[in-house]
């Protein structure tokens, strides 16, 4: 479904990535790990198609399409979904009216009806389930006011919706209790088929205990250094980073 | 069309002969040669060279007479959806003969009531052009609503002009509304012509105890129109007067905007919206003086200025010593859309009472990428993201617009501009 070779990018002059490769198939959960500044965000926002960062070398691949040559709402429409670290607060903007906007415009782009008020407030009324959202929320303005386990619901609310076949789900358990991590974790993994792929982004193992991956990859200093299965991830959480930056670390001054 | 004599200056006009209130005109006239035309350095207009563009721009600084006008012109201009009675006024001139008779109201030619108090409370020594329109303005209407009666539904104030070379309109309008009366008016302008104008209208409203005015303006003119408007309003005790106005167009617009609190338990709202692409030029002077103790103002303008555009907000709040438990709020945003586009924003707040709450802010930005990612990222398109994020912004002004049909007919024109030009 996914497949990036030797991406570069970098902000304002300074390489961030710096060669990363990776092929992810439908119906498997990756996860991204790694020390802080390590470029996962980065990765996340290259993806979604974040104007500031420039893709210096290197493909990527989605579902043979160049995904680099479409606009961040052409990758949307075309199933890419990232789930924002730090969802943005838009006052003025009706929660409502933005989702049915965004579903009708990726609908129209797949050659689909639009969804008229009665389907898509039935579709809504689904998907608020998963996520345990409240009606009230979503009767406000977009993601104002909301708290951050709320914000992060509403994420996956908005997934849930827009039925993407790569969900990228950056530090989406930062901020979150236990409580709504769950809650979170179970909107995933409901949301989960075969059909669909999942790339989750965190500094913690935590997550990964409800949400499980097939497998877990290191990210350090823009590349990817490590890769294995979840036990990896059990592994990162007892030992640190600091035994990965320094086999890594060594390597370089060799 | 017949034109006055032809003039050089546009202060010449003070010297035309002009029937009526001989005394209030010689007044305004010594106000006006003292004051002259105002310049940059003259403090209040230091953003805004009216003064030269309208000397640029007009060609006879005589003003124009009215002209003929059919009903049809009338009904074809008036905006969509208006329910409610209509005022005419043809190249500034009240015209009765068009205009709708309104039960239990007094309306009148200017000219046929000497004994109106012109100047009262837009007083010709505090602005050049209302001491201007009031030594020369050629005729305007009184609106009288007596005591107790509530208007159920709004007065529309259509001016339709009509040039044929660059002249000067200049529009006088009285209000008075009773104790306990209840109006709505909407000011909408018409240029039948592209010629260049300058308009310079004085509008003053006059509230009673327990009055509820409400004032609403749409500004959507042409790339010649000059405007200089005076509104003030006396408000009275338990009284509230809202404002609310959209200016979208125009060559150069200034507008001064006064409310005077004179009573306690009493409310001013001000809002305004200006949406500004091309060259257009719209200089927003507001003051409320808060006189009493126990009252309240609100104050929001926003602007969003594309291509070459430059705004003007200057928001005066005055709390005098005796206005204690007033509480004053002002705000005004901006969004720059070019790097040609310019706004200068001044809240100006003289507080002597000490225990009043009084708040202001100002904020000058560009529209917030991270927002605009953020629903580009759901799939929506970016021209429409930038329309939903503006509109967004605009929104906020345009629900305190109280009459359902001029709001739908604002939200649209802004929904368009915002749409096809953003």
């Amino acid at each position: 479904m996914l497949s990036i070779k030797n991406l570069h990018a970098s902000i304002e002059g300074t390489p961030i990535l710096r060669g990363i490769n990776l092929e992810v198939k439908a119906g498997e959960v990756h996860a991204i790990m790694g020390p802080n500044g390590s470029g996962k965000s980065t990765l996340a926002s290259v993806l979604a198609g974040r104007e500031e960062y420039e893709v210096t070398e290197g493909e990527v691949s989605f579902n043979g399409k160049d995904l680099l040559d479409y606009s961040p709402e052409d990758r949307a429409r075309e199933g890419v979904f990232l789930a924002f670290q730090y969802p943005v607060e838009i006052p003025g903007v009706s929660s409502t009216n933005f989702l049915r906007t965004a579903v009708n415009q990726v609908r129209e782009y797949r050659g689909l009806e639009p969804l008229d008020a009665v389907k898509f407030l039935t579709l809504m009324k689904e998907k608020m389930k998963l996520v345990e959202i409240d009606q009230k929320l979503l009767s406000r303005s977009l993601n104002e006011g909301f708290s951050g386990g709320e914000k992060k619901r509403n994420e996956i609310f908005q997934m849930a919706m827009l039925e993407p076949k790569l969900s990228i789900l950056d530090e989406t358990d930062s901020g979150l209790d236990i409580d709504a991590l769950k809650i979170v974790s179970n909107g995933v993994n409901q949301l989960k088929s075969k059909d669909n792929a999942t790339i989750v982004v965190t500094h913690y193992q935590r997550l990964l205990d409800y949400i499980v991956p097939d497998y877990v990859h290191v990210l350090y200093k823009g590349r990817i250094v490590k890769s294995g299965t979840k036990e990896l991830a059990l592994e990162l959480e007892e030992k640190g980073y600091d035994w990965i930056k320094e086999a890594v670390d060594s390597e370089a001054t060799v | 069309m017949s034109t006055l004599v032809k003039q050089d200056n546009i202060g010449d006009l003070v010297n035309q002969p002009v029937n009526g209130f001989d005394s209030l005109r010689s007044i305004a006239k010594n106000s006006f040669n003292e004051q002259g035309l105002p310049r940059l350095k003259s403090e209040e207009y230091k953003f805004t060279a009216i003064t030269k563009k309208i000397e640029a721009s007009i060609s006879n600084f005589s003003q124009a007479s009215a002209v003929e006008v059919s009903m049809e012109s009338v009904n074809s201009a008036t905006f969509s959806g208006f329910e409610g009675a209509k005022l005419v006024f043809s190249n500034g001139v009240f015209q009765p003969r068009l205009s709708d008779e309104i039960e239990g109201v007094a309306i009148s030619l200017l000219s046929a009531n000497e004994s109106i108090p012109l100047g009262s409370i837009a007083k010709p020594e505090k602005d050049p052009f209302a001491a201007l329109n009031q030594a020369s303005f050629q005729d305007g209407v009184s609106i009288v609503i007596p005591k107790k009666t509530k208007l159920a539904q709004p007065i529309l104030l259509l001016f339709l002009n009509s040039i044929s070379e660059g002249q000067i309109v200049q529009p006088r309008i009285w209000i008075e509304g009773g104790d306990f009366a209840e109006a709505t008016f909407i000011e909408q302008t018409v240029n039948l012509t592209e010629t260049s104008l300058f308009v310079n209208k004085v509008v003053e409203i006059k509230g009673g105890i327990n009055s509820h005015l409400h004032y609403y303006r749409i500004q959507n003119e042409g790339k010649n129109y000059i405007e200089a408007s005076n509104i003030e309003t006396d408000i009275q005790k338990d009284s509230t007067f809202s404002t609310v106005l959209i200016s979208l167009s125009g060559d150069m617009i200034r507008n001064n905007l006064s409310l005077n609190i004179l009573g306690s338990n009493s409310e001013g709202n001000m809002y305004g919206l200006y949406l500004l692409n091309g060259k257009s030029h719209v200089d927003n002077h507001t003051n409320v003086d808060h006189t009493v103790a126990h009252a309240e103002s609100n104050e929001l303008y926003k602007g969003i200025l594309a291509d070459q555009s430059r705004g003007v907000f200057n928001g005066k709040i005055f709390v005098r010593q005796d206005a204690q438990k007033t509480n004053a709020f002002q705000q005004n945003n901006n969004i720059l859309l070019s790097e040609d586009a310019v706004i200068n924003t001044k809240p100006q707040l003289e507080i002597w009472a000490d225990d009043v709450k009084c708040s202001h802010g100002c904020t000058t930005g560009q529209l917030d990428e991270e927002a605009l990612f953020y629903l580009q990222a759901r799939g929506i398109g970016k021209t429409q993201a930038k329309g939903l994020l503006l509109y967004a912004f605009a929104g906020e002004v345009l629900e305190h617009i109280g009459d359902e049909a001029f709001k739908t007919y604002c939200t649209k024109l802004v929904e368009e501009r915002l749409g096809a030009k953003f």
